[in-house]
């Protein structure tokens, strides 16, 4: 693996080693909370790999200044478009998932999902 | 590839091993609203100034909210001495 | 590092020491200490008991229940103590190879990738190029993300504003509390609205003072964000989130009864259907113009002004309203179960 293009494609990088932290932490902890944290970190991982893809250095941000509309002159506006929308979604699925773990925690009175697998299986028995 | 770039791709790794090593769950969430903040602020040097502001308005604000107002819900916030849920 | 401090056992230094020295030991010891203690009353202890003493009235069939049911405690106590120190070892070092094989693996992709900021990039095709040339004479719009996400992609917007409506309504099925048929309170409304308001300060002056001279400037500052959503960065959803964020600022420092003065259940589901339906018809009138060639008859305006762009700053008004209503819902039902 040659090192020093991985220092190239820096952000690349940042936003690999985030998502497998965010997959780490979804896996390992067992507070509901904690997990859902660890999701939202890999969310925002992916949208900064994708964002970065549309980076060309020497070039300004999408919007339209003295009526200059040379490709040469502006980044790639594509990926942000699909970034935007992935934000809002992420934010609606937090809400859902923080719902879940109120009903569940009124339910169990623990957050720890373990104790609430054994208590699950132990009321069906 | 200037030094603040790198300096704050570098605490955005730190932010993420700090929500997973420490106790209390409240010190999560404010290091985790930290996090989103600065990724808003990377955004700005990848040239994006609409996923800037929508990132901060919408990760540094509602997210976080309702992170809050969940742990208010399950009394989960220091102070409530007499009821606190069993954590790690 | 000097092992004489008071709090040394709360040390992070101390934690991974005792970890490493003793396995899950400590922690499993902690478990047992805390489960042996205080004793659960757990549905399962309780049908013991219940079990235990029919048995003793003599009936064979209620005593071969009750050992079946201890057996199956005898197993869920070994589950959560010594089978744990077994399993918890085992599940943390898979889970944590398992996490440093896939950075592995999608490093040695990365390396593969396009050097970052390169003009040749795969990625920079024709499609961008048409975008960003043809942009501002087809759409009108400054903001060129704008202009596509809302004119050349708006499917997809409409497709986002239908996810968030339906998260919504999700969360309203989760956490609402209904009132009775005659419009009293019920048991449950009572008892979360005194858990709501016991530890909220009542009539904080700071607080009140603080939003009576905040809210209308954060109103103002979304409102601003949402008209110039085709002239400079913003939009829909970020003007929507801001606009939220002062509604939500008005109800903690003034209370549920003032807020619901102007926002109720009404409120919510007017706002977001009108919104939906009118954005769902102007792209289906534009939809139609497009696919048999008529020239929509909607004036695109000089570049630069407010109003300008065709139907952009109506779909970016529509869009704002939504997101504001979803989130303001949001807050308002994990705090108190309903408006």
């Amino acid at each position: 693996m040659p090192w020093s293009l991985l220092y190239e494609n820096l952000e690349q990088t940042v936003a690999v080693i985030l998502f497998g932290i965010g997959f780490s932490i979804l896996l390992l902890q067992r507070n509901l909370i904690r997990k859902i944290i660890g999701l939202n970190i890999m969310d925002t991982a992916v949208y900064l790999f994708l964002a970065s893809m549309g980076y060309i250095s020497g070039r300004k941000a999408p919007i339209v200044v003295d009526g200059v509309t040379e490709v040469t002159a502006y980044i790639n506006p594509i990926p942000a478009g699909l970034v935007l929308t992935g934000i809002v979604v992420s934010v609606s699925f937090t809400a859902i998932m923080l719902a879940l773990t109120v009903r569940l925690y009124r339910r169990y009175h623990t957050l720890d999902i373990d104790e609430i697998a054994m208590l699950a299986r132990g009321e069906d028995a | 590839m200037s030094f603040v770039n790198v300096f704050l791709l570098g605490m955005l790794i730190v932010c993420a091993l700090a929500v997973s090593l420490t106790r209390n769950l409240l010190t999560s969430l404010i290091v985790y609203m930290a996090y989103s903040l600065i990724m808003a602020v990377i955004w700005m040097f990848l040239e994006s100034p609409d996923l800037a502001i929508t990132e901060a308005a919408v990760g540094a604000g509602i997210t976080s909210i309702l992170f809050f107002v969940t742990l208010k819900k399950i009394h989960a916030i220091k102070g409530d001495s007499e009821r606190e849920p069993t954590q790690k | 590092m000097s092992r004489r401090r008071s709090d040394w056992e709360q040390r992070p230094q101390a934690r991974i020491r005792k970890w490493y020295k003793e396995g899950f030991l400590a922690l499993d010891e902690e478990i047992i200490d805390h489960l042996t203690q205080e004793p659960r009353h757990t549905h399962l202890q309780e049908e013991l008991i219940e079990a235990q003493q029919q048995a003793e009235s003599s009936r064979q069939h209620d005593r071969a229940l009750a050992l079946e049911r201890l057996d199956q405690h005898n197993m869920l106590i070994w589950a959560r103590t010594r089978g744990r120190k077994a399993i918890s070892r085992f599940h943390v070092v898979l889970a944590l190879a398992l996490g440093l094989l896939m950075i592995i693996f999608l490093l040695d992709t990365v390396a593969y990738m396009p050097r970052f900021g390169d003009p040749n990039a795969p990625g920079a095709n024709e499609v961008s190029r048409r975008y960003i040339e043809q942009g501002l004479t087809e759409t009108g719009a400054t903001n060129i993300v704008a202009g596509m996400i809302l004119d050349y992609r708006a499917f997809d917007t409409l497709g986002e504003a239908t996810v968030l409506f339906i998260a919504a309504s999700a969360v309203l099925i989760l956490l609402r509390i209904d009132r009775n048929k005659d419009g009293s309170p019920v048991q449950e409304l009572i008892a979360a609205e005194s858990d709501d308001q016991h530890y909220e300060p009542r009539n904080d002056r700071i607080l009140q003072g603080s939003a009576m001279v905040l809210s209308p400037i954060i109103f103002l500052y979304g409102i601003y964000i949402i008209l110039n959503g085709h002239l400079s960065p913003g939009g829909g959803f970020s003007g929507g989130a801001i606009i939220s964020a002062g509604l939500i600022l008005y109800l903690d420092a003034f209370g549920f009864e003032k807020a619901g003065r102007f926002f109720t259940y009404k409120t919510f589901m007017w706002v977001s259907f009108f919104a939906l339906s009118f954005y769902a018809l102007a792209k289906a009138y534009s939809f139609y113009c497009g696919a048999n060639g008529i020239p929509s008859g909607i004036p695109l305006g000089t570049p630069g002004a407010i109003l300008s762009g065709g139907l952009i700053m109506p779909l970016n008004i529509a869009v704002g309203m939504v997101v504001a209503c979803t989130m303001y819902i949001f807050y308002a039902l994990f705090r108190k179960g309903g408006l």
